[in-house]
């Protein structure tokens, strides 16, 4: 297996560096830079060196896979692509082009992304039919789903869960990007989630639940998969919306932003703790 | 051969196939023990399974799903269209009890808009037999094809011998110059009655067995619209979005204009009753249907409709 690094500081310099990418596309139209910034560390950690998949092995059917169900915090993952070699970095510069398909939800498009995603609580169950195949090949390739915590309010979450334990899916992973916000709301003001981690066992499932931010611990944590013989695996990932930068962490109006091109100058500074940054530009706020 | 021995026969010889359903065995029951793990029973999760069917088909795989039509085509729609259609995988739906076939059930089970929304998914195939002959006719050039199919499942058995079938092309019986029939599905073999009753009436008669509703077979629309004076539709679906629709586009496509007299489910659900009484309530049978054409009465017979083999 091929990894990129397994080493914490270059994991940290790589988290940085896809940080900025994320802050450079939340201009020009803007993304989701609050759930992109919580899933870096996951996302970095997981392809940089969890995952056997890398350039040369794109089409292997033995790679393991990596579905995005929480669509939204793609530019997480475009930079993180960027990084590591999947995509040129120029790429990133076409973010909202017409002439490119680096939008705002994943598609195939970008080479190292399986398959679409947007609508949320579709992938798990594609992440199933990958995992049943390779559970009928005798394959050894294991299947991680990144869901958001929002995202868990839609039933066909929970409908993959009771399918994935009755398959007894153990090669598969579903991690629950959980920042604790959707949208403009905190999940437990609006359909609270918690106890999330009883939820997921109650279901059949196997949990272990740890910071999202901590290298260490999601090494530790990976390492340790199948967590039980037969069970979906799934990882709680505690995170902080906005994670890096402090001006819009864990607020719930910067969900989607879109700031001018002097606000993302003082933010890259942010980023590097040089710097707080008076934010002027207007907030999308939906609910 | 049945529907189950043909699928039976082809899993067999293809590992690409997958059998699948959402707790709906009626058409598969021997499937489980015959193909093993390629035989995958998602429980009552429509949604969960075309997802999965998804993942199947990006390992290469071909998954068969099965579920009652009304749930596989609504409460799976977005799966269907985001999953398969997007990404054009050839996932094959085998829809089952659609339109009158779900007779006795009531309005949540009657599946008479599923044409309309699945040929409205692009990369989409969308098929309707008209009796279990024909359904094995066309089911392995169906899975065989790259795209996404949605069929209309109908084992009704019937005495009419299919010609074989060509993707994408309707099977003419015959062609009339006063009036010509076109329909689908089970109401085929109410359209067989109607043509020997509208001929005992001196009428020129024609029949089309459309087959094919996505793509469908516009050249023997246009065959029809040239040489009748009268196009009959005949579908259990609602009037909007099925056949009536589709003929009304390819008119409207090639700049012509027809006398058409559609029989369909106007703006309403069908009361539910088992299947002779359901089709005599609706005025689909075939007696019915000619003498609507008629304008009036006739002493013809209107032979016993059979009840179907499943009701759920």
């Amino acid at each position: 297996m091929q990894h990129f690094t397994t080493d914490n500081k270059n994991l940290e310099a790589i988290a940085l560096n896809v940080r900025e990418h994320i802050l450079k596309m939340s201009t020009g139209g803007g993304c989701f830079t609050g759930a992109s910034l919580s899933a870096v560390d996951m996302i970095v950690y997981l392809y940089a060196e969890y995952l056997n998949l890398h350039q040369d092995n794109l089409n292997d059917p033995n790679r393991d896979y990596l579905f995005l169900s929480k669509g939204h915090d793609v530019p997480a993952l475009y930079g993180t692509f960027a990084e590591l070699g999947l995509i040129p970095k120029e790429r990133l510069a076409n973010h909202l082009s017409i002439n490119d398909h680096v939008y705002w939800h994943p598609n195939t498009h970008i080479p190292g992304i399986e398959f679409h995603s947007g609508s949320l609580g579709h992938l798990p169950s594609v992440a199933i039919g990958v995992a049943m195949d390779i559970k009928i090949r005798g394959g050894e390739n294991k299947v991680i789903c990144i869901m958001g915590d929002g995202e868990l309010n839609e039933g066909s979450c929970w409908e993959a869960v009771l399918v994935a334990n009755a398959y007894q899916l153990d090669n598969l992973i579903f991690v629950i990007d959980r920042n604790n916000f959707q949208a403009n709301m905190a999940t437990e003001d609006l359909i609270p989630l918690e106890p999330l981690h009883d939820k997921f066992t109650a279901f059949g499932a196997a949990v272990s639940r740890i910071n999202g931010h901590d290298f260490n611990q999601l090494r530790n944590i990976f390492k340790t998969i199948p967590f039980a013989q037969g069970k979906l695996n799934v990882v709680i990932a505690d995170t902080v919306r906005g994670k890096g930068l402090p001006s819009i962490e864990a607020r719930a109006d910067r969900w989607f932003c879109n700031f001018s091109a002097d606000e993302v100058a003082q933010l890259l500074q942010e980023l590097h703790g040089e710097h707080q940054t008076q934010l002027t530009s207007e907030t999308l706020v939906v609910r | 051969m049945s529907h189950e021995e043909l699928l039976t026969e082809l899993s067999l010889a293809d590992e690409r196939f997958i059998v699948m359903t959402a707790e709906n065995r009626a058409l598969i029951r021997n499937l489980p023990k015959l193909v093993g793990k390629r035989f995958i029973d998602t429980g009552i999760t429509e949604q969960t399974m075309i997802g999965a069917a998804a993942g199947l088909a990006l390992r290469g795989r071909i998954p068969v799903v099965h579920a009652l039509a009304s749930f596989l085509s609504m409460r799976a729609f977005e799966f269907i269209r985001t999953d398969a259609g997007i990404p054009s995988l050839p996932i094959k739906l085998s829809a089952f009890i659609p339109g009158l076939l779900s007779d006795a059930n009531g309005p949540t089970h009657q599946a008479i808009e599923d044409i309309s929304i699945m040929r409205g998914i692009p990369n989409m195939t969308v098929f309707a037999p008209a009796d279990e002959d024909d359904m094995v006719k066309m089911m392995p050039l169906i899975w065989a094809s790259a795209k996404p199919a949605y069929t209309r499942i109908n084992t009704r058995a019937t005495a009419y011998v299919h010609a074989p079938f060509e993707p994408g092309k309707a099977e003419i019986i015959e062609i009339g110059t006063d009036v010509t029939i076109l329909t689908y599905g089970l109401l085929f073999e109410q359209a067989l009655i109607t043509v020997e009753i509208l001929r005992g009436e001196g009428l020129s008669v024609g029949l089309v067995n459309m087959r094919s509703l996505k793509p469908v077979d516009e050249q023997a629309i246009l065959e029809v619209v040239d040489s009748c004076d009268l196009i009959v539709t005949l579908e259990d679906h609602f009037l909007t979005g099925g056949l009536y629709t589709i003929i009304a586009e390819v008119l409207l496509k090639h700049q012509k204009t027809a006398k058409v007299l559609p029989f369909a489910l106007n703006e309403k659900w069908f009361k539910p009753a088992l299947l002779p009484a359901v089709i005599e309530n609706e005025g689909f049978s075939g007696k019915q249907v000619a003498e609507t054409i008629l304008g009036y009465q006739t002493s013809h017979n209107q032979p016993e409709i059979l009840t179907p083999q499943f009701s759920e």
